[in-house]
């Protein structure tokens, strides 16, 4: 049983890691997009086993609107402003993408080192896998930095919120439900408001990538 | 009271948003924000007694958090008044319709719930979960005149800002996992990690308090993820530039002061202390480097805006009563000084059609009552007396050296100086300079509230009457 629990964890930490992975390595956005929904799904299934073994139903529930915000409802906005954009593509990032993927390595082991005070705190297993969340949360910061379209920066920040999400998951018995609920609802706000500017930008500038954007400066 | 304070805004927001536009709305957003000042009034007398709370403690006002309702209040209904006036110029020009001045309306109500909800949380997640959220609001009110330069500076700032804000968030989790393999129960209730802080864990403390410095930091417009203040402050309409820069700055650094008390009862001065100078050095280095080479007197404004956002950092680095009720005073003189300086700015923006230095004169001449109240502004900003950043700056660089840190004093002393330098050449091109057209007499509705905002500083700084008491009390609590 609890081999199982903690094999089951693992695979779905490991899922969440390699979307994170994917959205560096594909350079389709569409590609990005879904990614990042099979990513909700997996932060989605941590929250679930963790509350099915802890017997916690409000963290389980928790699971479920991860479920519908971050694999559905987000995934699916973010679309909408990729079916408008005619050359779907991250065209010319600034770092290619074998140097993003050594470059997503390095971070995970750096994430590996600076946590190593809190997972010896924890000292679960759950917590042992604390790493990933904060690598996640370096990946989704690395790929802001080297990708120029609005939609990769949109993936790129929603990755950041999964990574800590993920570390919360791990490494608390439950953060309170308010809490979720709210950095939820802001989560979903923020969707939304990009949503609107992008595609005003795209409508009334026909502004695609942000290095069109280049006007205020000093 | 705590819960007609939140409502209140809330209330006029949705009023807003849903009644069709007249102006009655933009004159309801003045109506809430003077409701929204008395009641932070009765708050602070209520809490130098006992702190009212209200939903089983969950929110409450003690008298850190009275005093930045207090300054929400004042900031909040100078740029409501500024509100009626934008909206106004606007709606008749055409540049804006009826149902985009019913959403400016809704939202200013929004972000005012929000920075209340802010300093009222006492739990540290609901108090990021509210500062996110006055992200979220703010950015529509950034990008409200819908020109290019309005978007991008829209979308630089909710990026940024997101970005930022998340790795406090982050920290903010690292503190609670701390405090969930503590001595005590797991909680994010201020006061009780504070009294249990002693026995968190102190390298997960450490990585925490680092992380929510960067991540705050980036909305108080600490380097190094500054960059969108510049931007959104000079795009955003006047009003929204007063209450971003006289408040919502200010509310960020409200909660990073929060955590710092958590980090410092953990972990003791030093780590603190040395964080918080790196962080308010290097702001105050790139501010008055950025302030002195600009064109553009509103992107001047801004960077002020960060100079002294540096300045109230290294105040908290040193961290002693003194210095605390510095940063109090200064917040309160910062915010109306700079609400009326970005209000007359709009104002001079909306006479003269640019916001480059060069391209304004004579405006002593030309409109007297507006330049007049540009002058005094500057001079109140730069901490001349008898306005009260003239005491609160001396406070702060005083408290520096008497926590031993006397070659920072001498430092931030400079950058003040520079500062004076910098903004008196612009100031002198703009306000004395050739007149190009004749004089032109100011609205009595905008000089007004502005000549009492100045009239309260230079109150505050001559007798510190009325908030001397709630100051020092306010400074006890973020000990």
């Amino acid at each position: 049983m609890s081999l199982s629990y903690v094999s089951l964890l693992d695979l779905a930490v490991v899922v969440v890691m390699v979307t994170a992975a994917l959205t560096l390595w594909r350079q389709s956005l569409a590609a990005a997009v879904k990614a990042l929904a099979v990513q909700g799904v997996g932060l989605a299934a941590v929250a679930v086993i963790l509350g099915a073994h802890r017997h916690d139903l409000v963290l389980v529930g928790v699971g479920g609107l991860v479920l519908v915000i971050k694999a559905v409802a987000a995934p699916w906005l973010i679309g909408r402003v990729v079916a408008h954009d005619h050359a779907a593509r991250e065209a010319s990032p600034l770092i290619n993408v074998p140097a993003s993927l050594v470059g997503a390595g390095v971070l995970t082991l750096l994430a590996f080192a600076a946590t190593r005070d809190v997972v010896a705190l924890v000292g679960t297993p759950a917590g042992r896998l604390i790493p990933f969340g904060v690598a996640i949360v370096l990946i989704g910061f690395f790929s802001m930095v080297v990708r120029r379209r609005a939609v990769s920066q949109i993936v790129g920040l929603l990755t950041i919120d999964n990574g800590i999400a993920l570390t919360a998951f791990l490494g608390t018995s439950g953060v309170p439900l308010v809490v979720e609920l709210g950095v939820t609802l802001d989560v979903l706000l923020a969707v939304v408001v990009l949503q609107v500017l992008v595609a005003q930008l795209q409508r009334h500038f026909n502004v695609h990538d942000l290095d069109q954007l280049r006007d205020l400066h000093d | 009271m705590i819960l007609a304070i939140l409502a209140l805004p809330l209330l006029a927001g949705a009023i807003s948003a849903l009644a069709p536009w007249r102006r009655g709305v933009a004159l309801l957003g003045v109506a809430s924000l003077a409701g929204v000042l008395v009641l932070a009034a009765l708050i602070a007398r209520a809490s130098l007694v006992v702190a009212p709370s209200a939903l089983g403690g969950s929110l409450g006002a003690d008298p850190l958090s009275a005093l930045m309702l207090l300054v929400i209040g004042a900031v909040g209904l100078l740029a409501a008044l500024g509100g009626v006036r934008y909206l106004d110029a606007q709606l008749e020009r055409g540049a804006c319709t009826p149902r985009q001045a019913s959403l400016y309306a809704a939202l200013v109500q929004g972000f005012i719930a929000a920075m209340i909800l802010t300093v009222l949380a006492r739990n540290i997640a609901v108090m990021w979960v509210a500062v996110e959220a006055t992200t979220v609001v703010t950015t529509f009110l950034v990008g409200h005149r819908r020109t290019r330069g309005a978007l991008e500076a829209s979308w630089k700032y909710i990026i940024i800002c997101s970005v930022g804000i998340a790795l406090a968030f982050l920290g903010t989790m690292l503190l609670y996992v701390a405090a969930s393999h503590g001595h005590g129960t797991a909680s994010l209730d201020w006061a009780t990690l504070v009294r249990e802080a002693p026995h968190l864990n102190h390298a997960v403390v450490r990585l925490a308090f680092s992380l929510i410095v960067l991540g705050y930091g980036t909305k108080v417009g600490l380097a190094p993820l500054h960059s969108w203040l510049p931007d959104a402050h000079s795009q955003a309409p006047a009003p929204v530039s007063a209450l971003m820069s006289g408040v919502l700055l200010s509310v960020a650094f409200y909660a990073l002061l929060r955590c710092r008390a958590i980090a410092v009862a953990a972990l003791g001065t030093d780590f603190v202390r040395t964080t918080l100078l790196i962080s308010g050095l290097v702001t105050l280095g790139v501010a008055v480097t950025m302030l002195l080479r600009q064109s553009d007197y509103k992107r001047m404004l801004a960077y002020s805006s960060m100079e002294h956002m540096g300045l109230v950092c290294l105040a908290a680095a040193a961290g002693t009563p003194l210095a605390l009720a510095a940063v109090l005073l200064h917040v309160v003189g910062h915010g109306l000084a700079k609400s009326v300086l970005f209000l007359t700015a709009g104002e001079i923006v909306e006479a003269d059609g640019t916001s480059q230095i060069a391209g304004v004169s004579g405006l002593l001449v030309r409109r007297p009552a507006l330049g007049g109240l540009f002058a005094v502004g500057l001079a109140a900003l730069v901490g001349l007396p008898p306005f009260s950043l003239f005491a609160s700056e001396l406070g702060v660089v005083r408290a520096l050296s008497a926590a031993g840190l006397a070659w920072v004093s001498a430092l931030a002393l400079a950058a003040l100086a520079l500062v004076v330098v910098g903004l008196s050449a612009p100031a002198a091109r703009m306000l004395l300079g050739p007149a190009t057209t004749a004089p032109q007499r100011a609205s009595f509705s905008f000089s007004v509230p502005m000549g009492v905002a100045l009239g309260a500083l230079a109150l505050l700084g001559v007798v510190a009457w009325p908030l001397s008491s709630l100051i020092h009390a306010g400074a006890a609590v973020a000990l």
